[in-house]
């Protein structure tokens, strides 16, 4: 699991390595420092020698300012090498999702995605800058404070033999305990926000059903539950500092006592009154490196989580992929299924679609029709290569799709999916998505295509009317119509208009098809739609029912043969027959 | 209006959430930090005694006598215990006292928002709302938690030490001032440049990750446009703009602290350097105990002022977070001046008469001025006359509007986005009150009638379906929380969605999370139907109810609200004509205004707006 992030680092090593170098050097001058001032105090103040005072006093100033350059350094080594450790982290999962084909998005979910690559990489930096600086800091400090204290005197230091179990056993049951309640004190988190969440965009719901004291009620638990357990956990996380003075006054009162038994008893040989001094400094940066100790972990924890998640994207293998010698040129528009079956899951049980057999001529108009989950969008979505057959063969342009190279096939296989979805950026940009160095011409030239240029020009700034994120500022039908101009732009062999249309007036919609018909004869145009309207003009319209074939032929045949067709028809145009 | 005024308001007025429930405990907390504080300087003041004292004179002696040290020890260890008890009381109590103030503001912000305006929600997006829940609430909760009593009790630390500075060596604490006033000067610069490029990390941080957000809601369009090469380019930018702002602001950051820990050591030094230099030359007479106690002093004299420094940046974040969750309690809540309420009536002879039984006859009582009580039964009479309406002032969004519908009659709003067909169904809930004119239930003016009261009469369904975390028993229930399983049965079946309901895995229990993501868009909207068939009201709404689900499933919905709608008041707004062709009056709206009002066939025979709506020549957005 380590292995895969330690590969992030990448040209950071330098300051990865460099910042735990200046940490430890930093700790063991601050180390240092207790045991040069013990000599000062002895030797200079207590003897009275003013100049064994200048002396120590100056490779103590030394001492203190190189410890400020490497503390320095550390800091800003730490600072790049986390910042660069996150940005190539995120770089590379950024990557990663691009090269997912669309069942390995849907197996993460979109949200979930923006969780990791936001959220859970904030997480794993932090991790990152406190292993490489203070997790590295503290059990240095701690070790070297406990080496230099007992090489001052290792009677004194048995103290620390007895006071550093209990406080290490006092941490681990305080951080054991209020760790878990502090997991379910966020759960309650959630809820709590849900709470909220589905009251302020159902707020309209609550009110009409006066129901507001019921979901204060409501919210009331939830409050009281995350009140019940964040005081759980903050009156025993309140036994952590009197622990740390405890330990702390401990050792002073014991040093102090023994200390100055053994001064007094040694004569100042095995003992000075600096060495006491410097034995206080030592616990109390034996003491409180144990304490950050603890939190370090308890942290680490945390974002253990977080690094699962990434981890996880990183070893999701993309299961579309080019194979060797992949093909090019993608002949004509034509498509043949033979036997096609599919499944989202890799279930059989579960099976979207069972035994499709069809072909389509290239340059052929065919509508498809079916209700929610009837299977249409699987169908056409396998023709780009979206998703592989489970089951089956596909063919266009008479290969195999998987013989082909990805992204040679889907330039020639536009589609516009059921979710539409604008970029934020100008108009023009948007329909460029479909070709980069098209001329304005060009752009205008699709746009009348999709009866998208007559309101573009409506727009104050037309073409370079910016579009808000998602699209928000154009009306449902003008969105759908922009995503066909884009799909246009690509001058695709085949076009798939996934209920593309659904938003756009019935008079728009015939439009199009006949530009489509006049424009674009060559193109093969594949076009799913609730309307009968959208497509009782094609060639050849497929009923799709419960992941099959229900029925195949023009809107004359079906009308004759076809139950399903028949139904949907007629309770389309139930009201207008008898009025026009 | 002056910042720091408004500051000064929000202090004091979390403040007085301490005071008011916690008087007691936060004097016992005052005490027990200054007692814990007082305990903590005694140590390091200990240290010249000790060594003055009770080392130095004992030094060279045959028969060294401890008793004197061993009581001294003893002083300590009793200082010591009550610094321990009290550092323990006074976390634990503000503790307590930390929690039962923010769930106390927790709860009262909720129960502000339930009263809130419609129009509160409508002006303020979803995001800032719930950020008064998640950020404001959590930086508040650093401050009283963690930030609050960390100050007083450095503060109380600073003093102490600083009096027991004085006490050791009034000259060598000049010295520690002038030494600490620059430490001061520079970590407060390079805090305040940390915090600069902070503010720069957040704003490229909120760029990288709303980018990241907007390519993975469109991960599939890129695939289809097989744009991934050029996202890549685009995120490559954004992610290296990030990370010099990032690697900037935590530079600094890192910096600080090993800088205000070296100058600690530095002061430290010199103070030993000058306290000795001093001694020596005898222009002062300091013993070895005082120079070493004084030593101790000033480490721990630093600390406590860093993180003063520290906490302060958290406390303005939480005033500010503070100031914003008091500026939503102060909003205005919704008024209700209603007075006509709607009570359980029976027929006595010939007269509508209060009762308690549950007798499935409805009656307004209307309390006139002249203390007459009349009782009108609701039947669901809507009139609305000569209203006028405006969001905000001066855009007057309806213009003289008049219609009414006889109780059982289907009356159809339509129109372009922004006619003003949605803001007609607000008005008669009173979501938003008018402006001028009058709407009457019933014959009663509505602003009369009490508000809940008059929305319990009013069913409604959204085009946006919002249910509830819960059972789906539990969401049908929703309107009518006492309601029988037999009428939840009877009402689901109403709305055509028992079938479905039945055929899954745990029927009514199944559990909805996430606005019901779980069903289909035509099934939530089915249980939406469904929880209005429950309450059984009068009037019904219904908003583009059927506008985004699939023509087959719309059909069996369809059916369920058309039986729903039998016998009732129905306002209905829709956007595929053929479900309102067999209203009793269509009204056509455009910019606020009726502009042709008829049946279908009226209507049509016009040849006006309707007719070419209903050919397709327009479309409808």
């Amino acid at each position: 699991m380590i292995k895969k992030l330690i590969k992030s680092i990448g040209e950071y090593k330098k300051e990865t390595i460099l910042t735990p170098i200046c940490v430890s050097i930093e700790v063991i001058l601050e180390v240092i420092i207790p045991l040069l001032m013990a000599k000062l105090i002895d030797e200079g103040v207590y003897d009275g020698n003013m100049n064994v005072v200048y002396k120590i006093g100056l490779e103590l100033i030394l001492c203190a300012i190189l410890s400020l350059v490497f503390g320095m350094f550390s800091g800003i080594f730490a600072s790049k090498a986390s910042s660069g450790f996150a940005k190539n982290l995120r770089r590379n999962l950024y990557y990663k999702v691009q090269d997912f084909s669309f069942s390995n998005i849907d197996k993460f979910s979109t949200s979930s995605l923006v969780t990791r690559l936001t959220t859970d990489i904030t997480n794993t930096q932090r991790a990152f800058q406190m292993i490489i600086r203070i997790a590295v800091r503290t059990p240095l400090m701690l070790i070297t404070s406990l080496f230099f204290a007992i090489s001052i005197s290792p009677k004194l230091s048995l103290i620390f033999l007895v006071i550093i179990p209990i406080l290490a056993i006092g941490l681990y049951f305080i951080t054991t305990t209020v760790h878990p309640l502090m997991k379910k004190v966020f759960k309650t988190y959630d809820n709590l926000n849900n709470v909220v969440e589905e009251n302020v965009s159902g707020i309209r719901v609550v009110k009409s059903f006066v129901l507001e004291e019921e979901e204060k009620k409501k919210f009331g638990k939830v409050s009281d539950s995350i009140f019940k357990d964040f005081s759980k956990a903050e009156e025993i996380l309140a036994f952590n500092s009197p622990l740390m003075q405890f330990s702390i006054y401990v050792c002073i009162l014991a040093i102090s006592w023994f200390g100055a038994k053994i001064i007094v008893a040694s004569g100042m040989t095995e003992l000075t009154t600096g060495e006491l001094m410097t034995m206080l400094t030592y616990a109390i940066q034996i003491l409180s490196s144990l304490m950050m100790l603890s939190m370090v972990l308890v942290m680490m924890t945390i974002s253990k989580s977080s690094v699962e998640r990434i981890v996880e994207v990183l070893d999701e293998e993309p299961d579309i992929k080019n194979i060797k010698g992949a093909i090019n040129e993608v002949k004509d528009g034509s498509i043949q299924f033979k036997n096609v079956g599919f499944s989202y899951v890799k279930n059989k049980k579960k099976e979207c679609l069972k035994n499709i057999n069809i072909n389509i001529k290239s340059g052929e108009t065919i509508g498809i029709i079916g209700g929610t989950g009837s299977g249409k969008s699987s169908l056409v979505n396998l023709i780009p290569r979206l998703y592989d057959v489970t089951e089956g063969e596909l063919l266009v342009g008479g290969k195999n799709v998987k013989k082909y190279d990805i992204e040679a096939l889907r330039n020639e296989v536009a589609c516009v999916l059921q979710k539409n979805v604008l970029f934020s950026g100008t108009i023009a940009d948007n329909i460029r998505w479909g070709d980069e160095n098209a001329s304005d011409e060009e752009v205008e030239r699709v746009c009348k295509l999709a009866q998208a240029d007559e309101f573009i020009k409506q727009f104050p700034n037309g073409y370079n009317t910016y579009i808000e994120e998602g699209g928000t500022n154009v009306s449902g039908g003008q969105k759908q119509r922009l995503c066909i101009a884009r799909a246009l732009l690509k001058h695709p062999k085949i076009l798939i208009l996934d209920d593309s249309t659904s938003a756009v007036d019935t008079k728009t919609d015939s439009l199009i098809q006949t530009a489509f018909k006049t424009e674009i004869p060559n193109t093969t145009k594949i076009i799913i739609a609730q309307r009968i309207s959208s497509i009782e003009n094609c060639d050849r319209i497929i009923v799709m029912d419960n992941g099959r074939i229900n029925g195949v032929g023009t809107h004359e045949e079906l009308l004759k043969n076809n139950v399903i067709y028949k139904e949907v028809y007629e309770s389309q145009t139930k009201g207008s027959e008898d009025n026009e | 209006m002056n910042k720091q005024q408004i500051r000064k308001g929000t202090v004091k007025r979390l403040l007085s959430y301490v005071t008011k429930n916690y008087k007691k405990q936060f004097i016992a907390v005052f005490i027990c930090i200054i007692l814990s504080s007082i305990a903590s300087v005694a140590g390091s003041l200990f240290l010249q005694p000790l060594i003055d004292n009770y080392i130095v004179p004992l030094l060279g002696q045959e028969n060294p006598i401890f008793t004197d040290l061993l009581f001294a020890i003893g002083m300590m260890a009793i200082i010591y215990v009550v610094g321990i008890i009290t550092a323990y009381l006074y976390n634990r109590i503000m503790a307590v006292i930390a929690q039962g103030v923010l769930k106390k503001i927790r709860d009262e912000m909720f129960s502000k928002m339930e009263k809130l305006p419609i129009k509160y929600f409508d002006t303020n997006t979803h995001g800032d709302i719930m950020s008064h829940y998640t950020n404001d609430t959590d930086t508040l909760e650093q401050m009283i938690s963690q930030a609050l009593p960390q100050v007083i009790s450095s503060s109380i630390s600073i003093i102490a030490i600083l009096c027991a500075l004085i006490y050791l060596s009034p000259i060598l604490t000049i010295f520690v001032i002038i030494f600490t006033i620059l430490t001061v000067i520079v970590t407060k610069t390079i805090a305040g440049k940390s915090s600069k490029y902070f503010i720069k990390q957040q704003q490229s941080l909120g760029k990288v990750n709303g980018y990241i957000e907007e390519m993975m809601n469109g991960q599939k369009v890129i695939k289809v446009f097989t744009h991934e090469e050029k996202s890549k380019e685009e995120f490559d930018k954004l992610n290296e703009e990030l990370n010099n702002d990032m690697y900037k602001a935590n530079k600094y950051a890192n910096i600080l602290m090993p800088i205000a820990n070296n100058l600690g050591n530095l002061q430290y030094v010199l103070i030993a350097i000058v306290g000795t230099y001093f001694t020596l030359s005898g222009k002062l007479t300091l013993t070895v105990g005082t120079i070493v106690s004084f030593l101790q002093l000033t480490r721990n004299f630093t600390m406590p002022i860093n993180q003063v420094m520290n906490h302060l940046n958290s406390i303005i974040l939480a005033l500010a977070g503070a100031g914003r969750i008091f500026e939503m309690m102060d909003e205005e809540p919704e008024k209700d001046d209603g007075y006509v309420t709607l009570v359980n009536v029976k027929r006595e002879n010939g007269e509508l008469v209060e009762t308690t039984e549950r007798t499935g006859i409805w009656a307004w009582k209307h309390p006139h001025h002249d203390g007459t009580l009349e009782y009108v039964e609701l039947k669901g009479h809507i009139e609305l006359k000569n209203v006028d309406f405006a969001y905000e002032e001066g855009k007057t969004v309806l213009h003289d509007i008049s219609m009414y519908a006889k109780p059982g009659q289907k009356i159809a709003l339509v129109g372009a986005t922004g006619a003003g067909k949605t803001t007609i169904t607000n008005l008669l809930n009173r979501f938003y009150d008018i402006e001028d004119g009058k709407i009457r239930y019933d014959g009663i003016n509505i602003n009369k009638i009490k508000k809940e009261d008059l929305r319990r009469s009013l069913g409604m369904v959204l085009q946006d379906v919002n249910l509830f975390t819960g059972t789906i028993k539990e969401n049908i229930k929703y309107g009518k929380e006492n309601a029988t399983d037999e009428e939840v049965i009877a009402a689901a079946k109403l709305a055509n969605a028992h079938d479905f309901i039945e055929r899954l895995p745990k029927g009514y229990d199944t559990m909805l999370t996430g606005n019901g993501s779980q069903l289909s868009q035509g099934q939530r909207q089915l249980i939406s139907i469904a929880r209005v068939a429950v309450n059984n009201p009068p009037v019904m709404i219904l908003d583009e109810a059927t506008s985004s689900i699939d023509t087959r499933t719309e059909k069996i919905v369809q059916d369920g609200m058309d039986k729903l709608m039998e016998g009732r008041t129905v306002f209905v707004i829709a956007h595929r004509l053929s479900t309102i062709r067999n209203s009793k009056a269509i009204m056509v709206m455009d910019h606020g205004r009726i502009i042709e009002r008829g049946n279908h066939d009226e209507l049509i025979a016009q040849k006006g707006q309707y007719y070419q709506l209903y050919t397709g020549a327009f479309e409808l957005e």
